[in-house]
């Protein structure tokens, strides 16, 4: 046996990675509550790729048989209907986590240096999400699949010459139609979540290179030499880690595996709650007029997008013009990107920032909130105006951060996580 | 950071107790993904009984009726036939029809319950494949032997009552599905006298 | 303060919304999905008087007569009126041209329409036809205004009117709109009775609906059991790994 893993391991260094990546990791050991969700949105990416893969045994990716073979699971296959729950709940659950994971790097200032890049992967994953995310609500072809895609599309018309001819040929009909329905399900299926998959790989990697984050915003890399013997970490690190003293860190395994297991139990306990007992989810997981099928002739009377993309939707008609809206909604998730830039402070954690920086993320999410709910109800003039205050605030964030991160006075950041 | 020595004891205990429950928590979830592999309402409904109706069914002549997506042969073998099955015995593989490829009610030297009409499963049990029905020339096949069953993949070749001869790749007799007479002209595929 | 309560007034979806886009109040059906002697009354009200027009045509009739409890000889002889076969999808024959021709709209597929409007709805909806000449069937709804549909169960429910009063508004007597529905005593039912029928087809079209609801939430206690001794598990596992870092 021994003789077998030596040989695989001089052909495939796959101990020499799990030891690396997994059993001799530094972590931080001050993660908290907030780090859960980087493992739980792994679970839920390997949940909806195997129930994805399951669902297309028995979908039919066509404008006359799609709606009936979500009916058919749901009924004629065993078990179908508990695939299907677990998919359509997992996509609303992966936006839970991914939210969660994206506000715990903003609280931690994990995006600073050196963690820039790790950031900019984060944010195509969070990208490419909403493009899964997208095409696979078109693909049970109800009313509000069909009304949905038909609103998102069309919002590449609002592109200055080019719109109308981008929008015919992402469509490839005049309308919606069988023909979009086939190439959403070819992305859906294969194609994004492909580039999901490698997204995540290169994030992971990225974030193993430079380190994780912790609260305190702390780096338990000290140089060589610094630290007195007794206070070093009394664990055993990967070699690569020989070159720094390495000081308030666990190895990965066994410490956090146990720990995320105990996340994941927690967490499948409120993902099952909804499955079992509410996959409606109060018509905000599955809206109610996707009940129905597509009819290219009705309009739904009111057409939300679903819950996750709703700030950004919210965004989009809070400004009164077409194009601008569009530019709008875009700049929303641009600007995420650039974050990594727009923060000029050298101080991680919130813990240690002003109480300016404390009061502009507290407002940012109070305005990503309040933009959330709007976007998912019907717009009146009062809503339309606390839609555009809002997304005043949502884009002060980042101006403000420029401005004050500068020159910000934050508390004295401690040399050690604890003592 | 505490130099407590570590109780080793509860944390085995622990870790083999979480593996388990854990591994069990896996198993119960494929559960739904192995069953959803199962033949669906769909499938079963279509592979309810079939009715057909042979009034009209010549001497000698065969037709196919679709049952679970199988063909499903009814014939009505002249009294010619009939007397070949007898005649053709040693060279059968399992003339009295030892192996369980037909329902208790159809072990018998026709393999039927009527003696002159046949119902099988038209596949052969080679590869699957289904075999030809030669009501006049199987003489070319096995010489002496006017009718039979001849399947175009692999050569197997079967008599009247859907027994496999010797020296071919087939090594059992077609599959007689449960059926049973309504009334005298029709035939209901698919269940056993009693069962239905 | 008061600008909170401004935002969060706005933030409230209008009643309008949450009943689904109607605009009227709607009654509470309140069904029970384990009843299946109501659940067998829907069915026999549902197959004689709604399924000449509209199928529901995503479930099998023996998936149905399995799951309220009609044996399967009853249901092929008493509620299969096309010739279908026990196992086959409930679907009608109704020309859909045709039928548009004749109503101004395909009367729709009904498997799903509890998940679409509620529950609610329906009862709602079945229980607020009224007389109105102007319509090409003699009738309207109160919560689906202009509705094309003819009032199929008047021979159970008898000829129903609005009830009009007198009210003061703006120092003006007006005659108003009650929101309730009389009858005349016409039909075979009396208004409880009425009331239950409706309440039958509505229970009916909510088990249509989702199947599976009762299985679903059944089996939901066994996996949340199971998922709280992992979760217990884990905790002491967790701590007990922990205390060599504390």
């Amino acid at each position: 046996m021994k003789g077998l893993m030596d040989w695989i391991e001089a052909r495939l260094p796959f101990m020499e990675a799990m030891n690396k990546h997994v059993i001799q990791y530094p972590a931080p050991k001050n993660f908290n509550f907030w780090y859960f969700f980087g493992s739980l949105a792994m679970l839920v990416l390997v949940n909806q790729i195997v129930t994805g893969i399951w669902l297309t045994m028995n979908y039919v990716p066509s404008g006359e048989g799609a709606f009936a073979s979500i009916e058919y699971i749901m009924r004629d296959v065993d078990y179908g209907w508990l695939l299907r729950y677990m998919h359509s709940t997992g996509a609303s659950a992966f936006f839970v986590v991914v939210y969660l994971h994206m506000f715990r790097g903003m609280m931690y200032g994990s995006y600073q240096k050196p963690r820039e890049l790790l950031w900019l992967f984060g944010m195509l994953i969070f990208l490419v999400l909403m493009a899964e995310a997208f095409m696979g609500y078109l693909l049970p072809w109800g009313q509000m699949s069909f009304w949905g895609a038909q609103v998102i599309i069309s919002l590449f018309g609002a592109i200055p010459w080019i719109g109308d001819d981008l929008t015919l040929w992402i469509r490839g009909d005049y309308v919606i139609s069988g023909a979009t329905l086939n190439r959403f399900f070819a992305l859906h299926v294969i194609a994004l979540p492909l580039v999901l998959v490698v997204l995540v790989f290169l994030h992971i990697l990225a974030l193993h290179e430079v380190g994780s984050n912790n609260p305190e915003g702390i780096d338990i890399k000290k140089p060589k030499g610094s630290v007195p013997e007794g206070e070093k970490s009394p664990f055993k690190f990967h070699a690569r880690y020989d070159k720094y003293d390495i000081v308030d860190a666990v190895p990965f395994h066994p410490y956090y595996t146990v720990k995320d297991i105990m996340g994941v139990a927690g967490f499948l306990i409120l993902f099952c709650y909804v499955i079992f007992f509410a996959p409606e989810m109060g018509g905000y997981f599955l809206e109610k007029p996707n009940f129905e099928a597509a009819n290219p002739l009705k309009t739904p009377e009111h057409i939300a997008p679903v819950w996750y993309f709703t700030s950004f939707y919210a965004i989009l008609r809070a400004i009164p013009h077409k194009l601008m809206g569009v530019v709008g909604m875009g700049a929303a998730i641009v600007v995420l990107f650039l974050l990594p830039w727009l923060d000029r402070c050298k101080v991680k954690s919130v813990k240690y920032r002003s109480i300016w920086h404390k009061l502009n993320l507290t407002q940012f999410v109070i305005c990503f909130i309040i933009l959330g709910i709007l976007g998912a109800i019907p717009a009146t003039p009062g809503r339309t105006l606390l839609a555009q205050i809002t997304t005043f605030g949502y884009f002060a964030f980042f101006a403000l951060l420029w401005f004050y991160s500068k020159n910000e006075k934050c508390k004295p950041v401690p040399e050690r996580i604890s003592k | 950071m505490s130099n407590a020595p570590v109780d080793s004891g509860r944390r085995r205990f622990l870790t083999a107790t979480t593996a388990v429950v854990g591994g069990a928590g896996c198993a119960f979830a494929a559960v739904p993904f192995i069953a959803s592999w199962n033949p669906s309402a769909k499938a079963k409904a279509a592979g309810a009984p079939v009715e057909v109706d042979i009034s009209k069914l010549e001497p000698g002549q065969l037709i196919r009726v679709d049952w679970r997506g199988q063909p499903v042969w009814v014939v009505n073998r002249t009294q010619a036939a009939l007397d070949e099955l007898k005649a053709v015995e040693d060279q059968l593989k399992d003339p009295a029809s030892d192996e369980p490829q037909q329902p208790e009610f159809a072990k018998n030297q026709y393999r039927s319950l009527k003696p002159e009409i046949l119902v099988a499963v038209g596949l052969c049990t080679h590869l699957g494949c289904s075999p030809t029905y030669l009501p006049d020339t199987f003489g070319e096949q096995v010489s002496g032997v006017k009718s039979g069953f001849f399947c175009p993949c692999h050569g197997s070749k079967f008599d009247m009552a859907g027994r496999v001869f010797q020296n071919v790749p087939a090594g059992l007799n077609l599959v007689i599905p449960p059926y049973t007479f309504v009334d005298d002209t029709t035939i209901l595929v698919g269940v056993e006298e009693g069962a239905a | 303060m008061k600008t909170w309560l401004l935002i969060l007034s706005l933030l409230v979806p209008s009643a309008a919304f949450a009943a689904g886009g109607s605009s009227v109040p709607l009654d509470d059906a309140n069904i029970d999905l384990t009843d299946n002697a109501s659940l067998q009354r829907g069915a026999k009200l549902f197959m004689n008087y709604c399924f000449g027009c509209h199928s529901t045509q995503y479930q099998r009739y023996e998936r149905v007569a399995t799951d309220i409890g009609i044996p399967l000889d009853l249901m092929q002889e008493n509620l299969i009126f096309t010739g279908a076969k026990i196992g086959e999808l409930m679907e009608n024959s109704v020309d859909d041209e045709q039928a548009a021709k004749w109503f101004g709209a395909t009367p729709p597929d009904l498997t799903l329409v509890a998940r679409v409007r509620g529950v609610d709805w329906i009862y709602t909806y079945l229980r607020t036809f009224y007389v109105d000449e102007t319509r090409p069937f003699g009738v309207n709804n109160v919560v689906f205004p202009s509705v094309g549909m003819p009032h199929v169960l008047e021979e159970l429910q008898g000829i129903p009117t609005k009830k009009y009063e007198t009210r003061l508004i703006d120092g003006e007597e007006k005659l108003v709109f009650t929101g309730e529905i009389e009858v005349d005593g016409s039909g075979e039912m009396s208004t409880d009775e009425y009331d239950q029928a409706v309440r039958d087809i509505t229970n009916f079209l909510a088990y249509s609906a989702e199947p599976i609801a009762l299985e679903r939430q059944r089996l939901g206690y066994w996996v949340l059991g199971f998922l709280f001794i992992l979760l217990i598990l884990s905790y002491f596992l967790k701590k007990e790994f922990w205390r060599d870092v504390h």
